[in-house]
């Protein structure tokens, strides 16, 4: 293949809750093995970002292109929603999302958790599943783990669970959004760890976080929002190591 | 031992046709109180109100006037269309309103309106990241149902769903009135025929008891399984 498409483009992306201007315009193109960190204070905008990339939001405006294919959108009473939510579904299955708070699904045991879209959303032979399921969960650190309940384990057990069960549906991208914030400083260390190892491998990642170490070592690109627009993006040595933007500088500062 | 005066077997046919009957009243009652519930949750203006007014008029009519009314409200209606029918085509039928139906029918629709709020309010009690997980990873809004809603909702359903069916297993007692041999019936026709009545509604009332033990065991099992991953250690 001489021509692949780019994983994933996101073009001018604007939402508004109620009479709140959230996102006034935002874009960002990922391409293969990007690893693309978004940054900033807390109502920036960069979780509704993130999750307008994969429609849990639905943007009022904009455009997005996955793997080449565009998303259609009509206009409802409900406002702007997408015209064929089969197109939808088909396009999650390759973004793969991990949430701050995981999400495992807490009447399934990891395996299950990692195996269930697989399954039921690509059509892939459970015997099969499962055998990669478990190369997942050893990667992760979690072979012991696979028989676990979500709730009988930690968090960041948790978290490297839900990272296997992302990487479970092979995705063109994977988004990540604030993956270490609910969790404790100590279990924060082997979730990154997972997370950089991924990004050494050249998998496509969106992330976002307050961890500028990873955003520092690890990104391609770090973009940095203030209500609702790119203040500053390029690569992390530039944005983060010279910020241009006061407000940036104090963003970055040493808190105590 | 107790002299039954030969009233075994058809006491033993009426407590065959009370558990048929609350069975099938169960599995409607069930159906309707899920799309009442979603009626409910529903974006539409319209689903919304007829969700409403149905669980509106069910709870605010005694049960007993509800099953006379489609009972016999219900015979007038369809003996109004077989005439029309008649009268238009000359098609001749004659449909008559079977008494089982008509309390599977009634009582169904009454329980299903208890139901309904049942399930509104074990849906909303599951959260709301669980569905979003499933979403994301491409799953359509009947597999989310499938395998993530219906399994974490039915956890917090359950307790209702049995006080309802405890409920709706004594409310079978009613279909006597629209002329149904279940057992209370035949208990209080033995009972005036033998002038023994203390005797026939102890039975009566021990079968009910014993199906209500099974019934609560069921539940135990089920509340256990749909339980799973929550909480206890192993």
């Amino acid at each position: 293949m001489a021509d692949t498409p780019i994983p994933l483009e996101v073009r001018n992306i604007k939402k508004r809750f109620g009479d709140t201007e959230v996102l006034k315009g935002l874009s960002l193109e990922a391409h293969k093995g990007d690893v693309i960190t978004l940054i900033g204070a807390s109502g920036s905008g960069k979780s509704t970002f993130l999750r307008c990339m994969n429609l849990l939001e639905q943007p009022d405006e904009g455009e997005l292109i996955v793997h080449g294919e565009e998303v259609r959108f009509k206009q409802t009473r409900h406002g702007r929603e997408p015209a064929d939510w089969k197109q939808v579904v088909r396009m999650r299955a390759k973004l793969s999302m991990v949430f701050q708070s995981f999400n495992l699904w807490a009447h399934m045991t990891l395996l299950e958790n990692v195996i269930e879209a697989p399954v039921h959303v690509l059509g892939k032979p459970k015997k099969e599943a499962v055998e990669e399921a478990h190369a997942l969960l050893e990667r992760v650190g979690l072979s012991a783990r696979a028989d676990a309940y979500p709730a009988q384990m930690s968090g960041g057990q948790q978290q490297r669970g839900a990272i296997a069960r992302a990487l479970a549906m092979d995705p063109e991208v994977m988004l990540f959004d604030e993956p270490t914030s609910a969790l404790d400083p100590e279990l924060v260390g082997d979730v990154l760890k997972v997370m950089r190892d991924l990004a050494a491998e050249g998998r496509t990642m969106i992330v976002v976080t307050h961890e500028m170490a990873f955003a520092r070592d690890v990104s391609s690109q770090v973009i940095y929002l203030h209500q609702g627009l790119v203040e500053e993006a390029g690569p992390p040595a530039e944005v983060l190591g010279n910020p241009r933007s006061e407000r940036l500088r104090q963003f970055l500062a040493p808190k105590h | 031992m107790i002299d039954l005066h030969g009233y075994g077997p058809r006491l033993l046919e009426g407590a065959l046709i009370t558990i048929e009957l609350a069975l099938l009243s169960l599995v409607l009652a069930i159906v309707l109180g899920l799309l009442t519930a979603s009626a409910k949750m529903s974006r539409s203006w319209l689903a919304h109100r007829i969700g409403t007014l149905y669980t509106t008029i069910i709870r605010g009519v005694p049960d007993l006037v509800l099953m006379m009314l489609l009972f016999f409200g219900g015979q007038i209606g369809v003996n109004m269309i077989t005439d029309w029918l008649y009268y238009q085509f000359d098609v001749d039928i004659f449909i008559n309103i079977n008494e089982f139906v008509a309390g599977v029918v009634t009582i169904g629709l009454i329980f299903g309106a208890y139901m309904g709020e049942t399930f509104r309010g074990a849906f909303l009690a599951v959260d709301s990241g669980q569905i979003e997980a499933g979403r994301a990873y491409g799953m359509g809004p009947w597999l989310v149902f499938r395998r993530v809603r219906f399994p974490q909702m039915m956890r917090h359903a359950l307790p209702g769903i049995s006080n309802n069916w405890m409920v709706l297993l004594k409310t079978t007692a009613l279909v006597s009135v629209i002329g149904l041999s279940d057992m209370v019936r035949v208990a209080s026709e033995a009972s005036k025929a033998t002038r023994e009545p203390f005797t026939f509604m102890m039975i009566v009332a021990i079968i009910y008891l014993l199906i209500a033990s099974v019934s609560e065991w069921t539940f135990a099992r089920l509340q256990k399984r749909y339980n799973i991953g929550y909480g206890e250690a192993e």
